[in-house]
């Protein structure tokens, strides 16, 4: 167990180490400083306490989808909806804390976020149900449930929240924020907001919940073997429709605090909410482990965090930073020619004993 | 193995300490007044309309006066979420910006607390008013007067008496331009249809494209389109019926699109009603240098100051001289438009 999760962190930093590399030659071949971007990347994330506060609220909702990324894959299945769950989490949310503003703030905070949380969990479920009982492809329902998501979200901020004309509902109240004068104090006016706590806390979780529980078993053995896990007496199509509940519920939550947290308010978008995806990039690089999830979202945010410094103190474009992003999920992916060079050079002996040890 | 990996993370953090302690403290510069910056709404600097007429005002500005892209001069930070308005605009400010221009209205709300906790900068927001704060000025243009010759324009060079109009998202701001294209359209021949789309987006130059080729199978034969990058998708169709033998034009938007209707064998750009957010830029840019940046006013530019305007891309030269004539009406006054 334990050589097997070093075998999975040395996998996620040689692809980091490579993706940094890749950039570093691009960047060399276009005429720019790697050494000095790098630095201003690395100063744009974690340089001051602003900084830092920003790259942990990014941190939020990237930890959040990438866990119900996680939670679904553990089970066999690809859940590409984060994104339309967010979406519908961040706007039940929004909807509730506004028409609910008289509500003393504790109230409407918790209110507000499990009804996001909850929102996002029917609308992974849709998916989880056709799949479970249909067998409908839960890649296909899921993209699909992504636009409408999209769509009706657009439409209904336009029609029931936002005023005339304008295309952004109003903002939530003082008292609903998660982003509390404390810590804007604490952070010199960051974006942090408790939403950070909430999420170490759901990570917490979904580790007790798949190392622990019952239910966390049977989810890993649905996706390890369908018909195995149905021989040994797990109930399928309840365990399929508990993890996409699951899955929506995580990235709803996501959406519910990025809307109390940082946004304050919804407006129409154009594109599905890229968190939703980036989620699913922190989770790969993870290699789905809770724990990791978290290490890897930094990593992310701080790319993301600093890459917004780029452009400003050099003349480096900022999409740089997507191809070092890209390249790592690139070499994550690639990750079984990783394998099988280390296999071959420096862990045959220790394959060999985790082989005989470890399979619990 | 365990130390393979535990040596391979101190060479990993041994390379982040070098990073960190290498190179100059960039971080750290002394504010002038002459350096202004930009956040873009989610378009990049180069997205053909909005963001990129205001990055070239800025460099045009910059230019003029000698002035470098970077710290001390005059720089942008590309948004690509709407959650990075804020740490953009903040990133701007501590890299000392003396005046910090959010472009586009779905920046107000972040340029509003951005000002408040900054008060000793210049913000300035265009296409939304910020109320309340000494330090932002708002900039707003009268596109419903470009958009009036924009459809003065349409009416006169259809066959069809079908026009069309292909917005971005409804709001405000987009409203005036489809109220000043009808309302053109209808001084010149009120019997003349304007079909009214939207495509929900601004970014989707796909929806563009289906919108714009159902429109010209209706037999209309002017789009006017105020939808930014949805808008290239207008110009695909245009093009592809052009190609196929049927002749139809697209009226740009912000900028002269005239390469955008270029193909091979000619060109469906009718004309462009363009907004200078850059000359805003530029104009505002110079004020703040001189100690006169209207911080708390709202900045208004129209067809008189030559803010927003008709170019003339592939009119003939009698329609040409019907659009100038309804322009010098428009600035003598003897033509109010109405923005809604």
């Amino acid at each position: 167990m334990l050589s097997k999760s070093f075998k999975g962190i040395s996998n996620a930093l040689i692809s980091i180490f490579a993706g940094f590399i890749v950039g570093a030659i691009v960047m060399l071949s276009f005429g720019y400083d790697p050494l000095q971007n790098y630095q201003n990347l690395l100063v744009g994330a974690f340089g001051d306490i602003y900084s830092i506060g920003e790259t942990l609220r990014n941190m939020i909702s990237l930890i959040l989808t990438a866990l119900g990324f996680a939670v679904a894959s553990k089970a066999g299945f690809f859940n590409i909806g984060g994104p339309g769950q967010y979406l519908v989490g961040w706007f039940s949310t929004i909807a509730f804390t506004l028409n609910f503003s008289h509500l003393p703030g504790f109230l409407l905070i918790t209110g507000g976020l499990l009804c996001g949380a909850v929102a996002g969990g029917i609308w992974s479920m849709i998916a989880g149900v056709l799949r479970a009982y249909f067998g409908t492809s839960e890649v296909i329902t899921t993209i699909m449930l992504n636009y409408i998501a999209l769509y009706f979200v657009n439409f209904a901020v336009k029609n029931w929240l936002a005023a005339k004309g304008s295309d952004s509902s109003p903002n939530i109240v003082r008292k609903a924020s998660l982003n509390t004068n404390f810590l804007q104090e604490i952070t010199h006016n960051s974006t942090f907001n408790w939403g950070f706590f909430i999420a170490l806390i759901v990570v917490a979780l979904i580790w007790f919940y798949f190392n622990k529980t019952r239910s966390g078993f049977e989810t890993k053995t649905v996706g390890l073997n369908e018909s195995a896990s149905k021989y040994a007496g797990v109930n399928v199509k309840r365990t399929i429709v508990i993890a996409m509940l699951i899955s929506g519920l995580l990235a709803g939550l996501g959406g519910a605090i990025d809307g109390l947290g940082n946004f304050q308010n919804i407006s129409v978008s154009n594109n599905l909410p890229s968190v939703g995806f980036n989620g699913m990039a922190v989770a790969l690089l993870a290699a789905e482990n809770p724990i990791g999830i978290v290490f890897s979202a930094l990593l992310f945010s701080a790319l993301q965090i600093g890459g917004l410094s780029i452009s400003v103190y050099s003349n480096t474009p900022s999409e740089i930073v997507d191809i070092v992003i890209a390249a790592i999920i690139f070499f994550v992916s690639i990750k079984y020619v990783f394998e099988l060079l280390l296999k071959k050079r420096w862990f045959a002996k220790k394959r060999v004993s985790e082989k005989e040890g470890a399979d619990k | 193995m365990k130390r393979k990996v535990l040596a391979f993370l101190a060479a990993t953090m041994m390379v982040g300490t070098i990073l960190v302690g290498c190179g100059n403290n960039s971080a750290t510069s002394k504010g002038t007044k002459h350096s202004a910056a930009l956040v873009t709404d989610g378009g990049g600097i180069d997205d053909k309309s909005f963001n990129q007429s205001a990055w070239e005002g800025l460099q045009s500005w910059g230019k003029s006066h000698n002035l470098k892209k970077g710290l001390n001069g005059y720089n942008y930070a590309q948004s690509n979420d709407d959650s990075d308005f804020l740490p953009n605009i903040n990133k701007l400010v501590k890299a000392k910006y003396a005046t910090i221009f959010g472009i586009g209205y779905k920046l107000d709300n972040a340029i509003g607390s951005a000002a408040k906790a900054n008060p000793d900068t210049n913000f300035a927001i265009i296409d939304s008013v910020v109320k309340n704060r000494k330090n932002v000025a708002s900039i707003t243009f009268k596109t419903e007067q470009s958009s009036f010759l924009a459809g003065v324009a349409a009416a006169e060079t259809t066959k069809t008496n079908k026009v069309g109009f292909v917005g971005g998202i409804q709001s405000d701001v987009i409203k005036t331009f489809e109220a000043g294209f009808k309302q053109g359209v209808k001084a010149v021949n009120p019997k003349i249809q304007v079909d009214v789309k939207y495509a929900g987006s601004f970014s989707k130059a796909d929806v563009g494209q289906s919108l714009a080729t159902a429109m010209f199978n209706n037999n209309e034969d002017v789009i006017f389109h105020a939808a930014g990058g949805t808008g290239a998708g207008v110009f695909t169709a245009a093009k592809n019926s052009a190609k196929n033998g049927k002749k139809v034009w697209v009226i740009g938007v912000d900028q002269d699109q005239k390469a955008d209707g270029a193909y091979e064998g000619g060109n469906v750009t009718l004309a462009s009603a363009v907004k200078k957010v850059g000359t805003a830029v530029k104009d505002l840019s110079n004020q703040a240098m001189k100690d006169k940046f209207p911080g708390g006013k709202v900045v208004t530019y129209d067809l008189k100051d030559n803010g927003v305007g008709i170019i003339n891309d592939n009119m003939p030269s009698d329609t040409w001289k019907v659009v100038q004539s309804y322009q010098q009406k428009i600035k003598d006054g003897s033509i109010k438009v109405d923005p809604k």
